[in-house]
C-alpha cells in the first residue's frame, strides 16, 4: 500500500506518521504542501501539528495549499484520506468533513492517552475494530471541541458517519474537550474520508504506552 | 478604504474564551456583566474609495475565508 503523508509549513507529526505506517508495511511519502502531485497513493494521511501557525482558525489556511486542491480531486473520487488532529480541522475547513472546530471547553491544551470507543465499524478504517470497542490512544489539541448543527448530526448517525467517541475506561462517555456528544472521529457521506482528534500513531508501541492505534490504521491495509 | 470584519462565535456555540474572560472580571470585582463574548475583528485596507464595492468585497471575503458559517457570524462595519 501506498501512502502519501501531506506536509504543510507547521506539521509537526509528519515523520511519527511516516514511521507508523512504515511499520504496518505501507510504502510512505511526504508531499510538500505546494506540490500538485500526489504522488499515486492509495492512502493520503493529513498529519498533526500547528499548519500555517493556526492563524485565523486551525486548518483554514493550509485549506488553500497547492496540494488540497490535489487533496480534495482524489477524495472526490473515492480517494481514501485520513485526517489526524490539525489534519481533521484541515478536511473541516476545506468541507470534505462536516462541522467545525472550537476551543476546548476548559481553553486548555490537552495531551494525554483517552479511551475512544468505536461507534460505527462500517467503513475501511475501523473494520478490525467492533462496535463497542474500547481503544486507548494518545490526545493532543487545544481545539478539538467539534461542533455541528443538528440536522447534519442526525444525518451523520443514520449514515454512520460518527465513528468514535471519547469515553472513560469502561465505556462510560466521558468528554475532554466539550464535542458535541463526545465525538472525536468521523467520516463522510461516501466512508472514504475520515478525521479524528487523536493520535493513532502515537500508540504503535508498548514502551510508548500503547499498541491500540495499530489495529486501527492497519484497517487501511486490507 | 478600511473595512472592519467582526467575527464572533454564534450563539449557540459555547464561548470558553469569553466565559473565562467573565470569570475574571467578575473576580475583579465586575458584578453587572452578564456575560462576555470575544470575537475577532480584520481590518481589510482596500483599494477603492467606492464604499458598496468595498463591502462586497469583504463579504465575499468573510464567506470564503475569515469567518466559517459552521460556527461564526460576522458584521461588516466601514471604518
Amino acid at each position: 500500500m501506498k501512502v502519501s503523508v501531506i506536509v504543510f509549513p507547521g506539521t509537526n507529526c509528519d515523520r511519527d506518521t511516516k514511521w507508523a505506517f512504515e511499520k504496518i508495511g505501507a510504502e510512505v511519502e511526504f508531499v510538500w504542501h505546494n506540490e500538485h502531485d500526489l504522488k499515486n497513493p492509495d492512502l493520503v494521511v493529513l498529519p498533526g501539528g500547528f499548519s500555517y501557525g493556526d492563524y485565523l482558525r486551525s486548518g483554514a489556511i493550509a485549506r488553500f495549499s497547492p496540494i488540497m486542491q490535489e487533496v480534495k480531486n482524489f477524495a472526490n473520487k473515492g480517494g481514501y484520506v485520513l485526517g489526524i488532529c490539525n489534519g481533521f480541522q484541515i478536511l473541516l475547513e476545506s468541507h470534505l468533513l462536516p462541522g467545525g472546530m472550537t476551543r476546548n471547553e476548559n481553553l486548555h491544551f490537552i495531551s494525554k492517552f483517552h479511551h475512544l470507543k468505536v461507534i460505527n465499524n462500517e467503513n475501511k478504517f475501523l473494520q478490525n475494530l467492533n462496535v463497542g470497542d474500547i481503544v486507548n490512544i494518545p490526545i493532543a489539541h487545544a481545539e478539538g471541541n467539534y461542533k455541528v448543527d443538528e440536522e447534519t448530526l442526525k444525518k451523520m448517525y443514520d449514515n454512520g458517519q460518527v465513528i468514535l467517541k471519547y469515553c472513560d475506561k469502561n465505556g462510560n462517555e466521558s468528554n475532554p474537550n466539550g464535542s458535541v456528544d463526545s465525538i472525536a472521529g468521523i467520516c463522510n457521506e461516501n466512508k472514504n474520508v475520515f478525521g479524528l482528534m487523536p493520535h493513532p500513531e502515537r500508540a504503535m508501541e508498548s514502551i510508548l504506552g500503547g499498541i491500540d492505534g495499530i489495529k486501527m490504521i492497519e484497517g487501511f491495509m486490507k | 478604504m478600511i473595512i472592519a470584519v467582526n467575527v464572533h462565535l454564534k450563539k449557540g456555540v459555547l464561548d470558553p474564551q469569553g466565559k473565562a474572560v467573565h470569570h475574571a472580571l467578575e473576580t475583579l470585582g465586575f458584578k453587572d456583566i452578564n456575560g462576555v463574548r470575544v470575537g475577532k475583528q480584520i481590518l481589510l485596507d482596500i483599494d477603492t474609495e467606492d464604499k458598496e464595492k468595498a463591502v462586497a468585497l469583504a463579504k465575499k471575503a468573510a464567506d470564503e475565508l475569515l469567518a466559517n458559517p459552521v460556527i461564526e457570524n460576522y458584521e461588516i462595519e466601514v471604518k
